[in-house]
């Protein structure tokens, strides 16, 4: 039997849930619209950017120095695994793609681990978004509710960036054909680094701003990339649009789900997303992108 | 006799070896030890050089690492113990002088990841490619149950690491499979009367349950339990191990009126679904209950477990009664730097009763080691005097309860817990058959 305030609690808990997905897939999904690669190391940039958050917070015990630190922190690694590595792949098959991003994510959850160990590590939110607010219709965490808004914020910054700046321009120009871009004269490698750079900053930047909800363990980034593919194939692969209505559209998967029966909450994420595939093959807002 | 040996060409001590022989046989039948000495399983080939190997599997990765690693640290110093005839192992196993039967101890470690196949796989390497003569590991009773089905198949005995499902020794049991820590039904037993005395009858429970084997068992023995007392179960929130987030899970159970949260859940997932209990305010609505406790839960909360009840096997503290935990708990510490959880009694115990048992069988023969254990023998441990039962392997043993310390009690950064009562096993544990063991055959 539904009770309304149970459902009403869980659409407002799947908002939030598809917010922080909706930030993770957009960065692995410009990465992919850009570039053509599909970083199967974004899991871990996530998680790094929890930790490196976390290194922040210890020395300063401020929790906005520990988001910068955790996203300048993973857009550096992001832009010199580019550099180092993911360069050489661009013209390679997907496989071989997949295979080196899926060990890189292997190798630096290993690192993690070696450095912090398996135990879990906390981060407090802020002070002013701790406890728990009285919506009317239920109470929820008051730092969740700040997540919605700080991802809120966060979802708009890449938006200007992407659609409002010569950046972005170029950026969805390379998408549609970076031959051409290369031939006007711009150099689309190096804005292929900047790309890789912000997606992985998009992901870091969800780590840190996660930490307070979870506990931050080496593994984190391994749940979270599966629910991140989902939403991207969901979405559209390459659609940063896509990314934010996937998003939303998984969380709330997830949470209504579980108001019935939460073992079959990722059942029917799956579902959904066979279901997508099976209709638009595309993406629910996908574009052919790059081939 | 001997003049026909003497004329068909013997050797002065190829005489001497016979008559010592010929003497040895004529005592045969007081010594077990000899008594089959046909292949079986890795035995001989495992043991026929001057060493000994064990498999280890224990998560060291996923939801359960960090209990696995703590599960790692009690059988390598329990090897390390073994190997040099360590004061503590020989108060539990007096025949043990330098290794198990004069064999140095070598092993292997494997991360299951605490999934069954993971672990069934190294083990099975382990077996085939280094003859292992015991293989060992757990942190999840699906993992448990998996490894006891492969030491049957292998005829190789399976000492069993931490595993809290009914199922274990249950319908599950086998011949080849030994437990120490007891069932999810007993720890149920022991904390069912506390929380009746502490939160009344007919009150409502809520249940997080890990969505395996030992999760089933758990809510299962607690409803049945408290059912007795006349409480309710309002929810039940099932959820797949190593779950990212609880947070519908917990909106159904901070909308369910529940009384209680009961949180089976284990290794990581207790401890994010108790840190989010807290952050959607379930905790300060309803009392929780840790029915099966979780090593490092304490601390990793960050004091989440204040003033909460939960069964464990194993708390520090208890080396004031115990002289046992308190070598344990010293040399434990001297090495690894902190106070042991019972991941690392558990380990510990379990092999050193091992060893024990292959020194009173007098072999590593898996069917005479066996047989050993069914004797039934009382053997020390770190928390008094406890058996194995025949029927279905079962260690009989205590439960203790312990409940969360407030800050300002804490005597020190690791005094997380009051021990509140340790209840003897015999009146707590279920009979034998009680989950339908029928353990197979010897060879």
């Amino acid at each position: 039997m539904i009770s309304w305030p149970n459902l009403v609690s869980q659409l407002f808990n799947g908002l939030a849930l598809g917010a922080l997905l909706a930030l993770i897939s957009s960065g692995l999904t410009i990465i992919y619209g850009t570039l053509g690669v599909l970083n199967l190391a974004h899991g871990a940039m996530f998680m790094i950017g929890g930790y490196a958050g976390f290194v922040a917070y210890q020395y300063t015990e401020s929790f906005i120095i520990a988001v910068i630190a955790g996203s300048l922190f993973v857009m550096l690694l992001g832009v010199a695994m580019e550099r180092v590595i993911i360069r050489h792949f661009y013209h390679r098959p997907h496989e071989d793609q997949l295979l080196v991003t899926f060990g890189l994510g292997i190798c630096f959850v290993e690192i993690i681990r070696l450095i912090f160990s398996s135990q879990s590590q906390l981060v407090p939110p802020p002070a002013i978004f701790q406890g728990i607010t009285n919506l009317g219709f239920m109470f929820y965490p008051t730092y969740r509710l700040a997540v919605v808004g700080i991802v809120a914020i966060a979802l708009g910054a890449l938006f200007i960036i992407l659609y409002r700046t010569r950046l972005g321009m170029i950026v969805r120009a390379g998408i549609e054909d970076s031959v051409m871009v290369d031939s006007l004269g711009i150099n689309v490698y190096r804005v292929f680094m900047v790309v890789f750079g912000i997606g992985a900053m998009a992901a870091g930047f969800a780590g840190i701003v996660n930490a307070p909800v979870v506990s931050l363990t080496p593994g984190i980034g391994d749940d979270i990339l599966v629910q991140t593919f989902v939403v991207v194939v969901i979405g559209g692969v390459g659609s940063f649009p896509g990314a934010i209505l996937g998003g939303l559209i998984a969380g709330e998967i997830i949470s209504v789900t579980s108001m019935f029966n939460p073992g079959y909450a990722y059942v029917m994420l799956f579902a959904a997303m066979t279901l997508v595939l099976v209709v638009r093959p595309h993406g629910l807002l996908g574009v052919q992108g790059r081939e | 006799m001997t003049d026909q040996l003497i004329r068909r060409g013997l050797s002065r001590r190829g005489l001497l070896q016979t008559t010592a022989g010929l003497i040895g046989g004529s005592v045969l039948p007081a010594m077990p030890a000899f008594a089959e000495d046909k292949p079986i399983g890795s035995y001989p080939a495992g043991v026929s050089g001057s060493t000994a190997f064990i498999g280890i599997s224990v998560p060291r990765t996923g939801t359960y690492a960090v209990q696995g690693e703590d599960e790692l640290k009690g059988y390598q110093l329990a090897i390390e113990h073994i190997n040099s005839g360590h004061d503590l192992i020989k108060k539990i196993s007096p025949k043990t002088s330098k290794g198990v039967l004069g064999k140095e101890l070598k092993f292997g470690v494997a991360d299951s990841a605490a999934k069954p196949n993971e672990a069934v796989q190294a083990q099975q390497r382990f077996i085939s490619e280094n003859k292992a003569i015991m293989i060992t590991g757990g942190t999840s009773s699906a993992v448990a149950v998996a490894l006891n089905k492969l030491a049957q198949r292998e005829k190789v005995i399976f000492v069993c690491g931490i595993s809290g499902s009914n199922d274990t020794t249950g319908k599950d049991c086998v011949r080849y499979g030994f437990r120490q820590n007891f069932f999810g039904q007993t720890a149920a037993a022991a904390i069912g009367p506390v929380m009746v005395r502490e939160f009344g009858k007919g009150k409502k429970a809520a249940y997080l349950t890990p969505d395996y084997t030992y999760g089933h068992t758990v809510t299962k023995s607690m409803q049945d339990f408290l059912a007795t007392a006349g409480w309710t179960t309002v929810t039940n929130q099932v959820a797949p191990l190593g779950a990212p987030d609880y947070s519908s899970y917990l909106l159904n159970v901070a909308n369910s009126g529940a009384d209680v949260l009961i949180n089976v859940n284990w290794g990581h997932d207790a401890v994010l679904s108790t840190q989010q209990a807290k952050q959607f305010g379930v905790l300060d609505k309803m009392k929780l209950v840790v029915p099966y406790q979780v090593p490092f839960i304490a601390r990793e909360t960050g004091g989440l477990m204040q003033g909460v009840y939960a069964a464990t096997d194993y708390w520090w503290t208890i080396e004031d009664k115990f002289p046992l935990a308190k070598m344990f708990n010293e040399a434990f510490e001297k090495k690894y730097g902190y106070k042991p959880e019972w991941g690392a009694e558990n380990a510990y115990v379990s092999f050193a009763h091992w060893a024990h048992m292959c020194e009173q069988a007098g072999s590593f023969n898996p069917p005479d080691v066996i047989k050993a254990y069914e004797k039934g023998e009382t053997l020390p441990s770190l928390v008094g005097d406890v058996h194995y039962r025949p029927e279905d392997h079962q260690c009989v043993r205590p439960v203790l309860i312990v409940k969360g310390k407030q800050q300002k009690d804490m005597k020190n950064k690791e005094d997380w817990y009051d021990v509140v009562e340790i209840v003897p096993g015999e009146g707590l544990m279920q009979k034998p058959d009680a989950f339908g063991c029928h353990p197979g055959d010897y060879s």
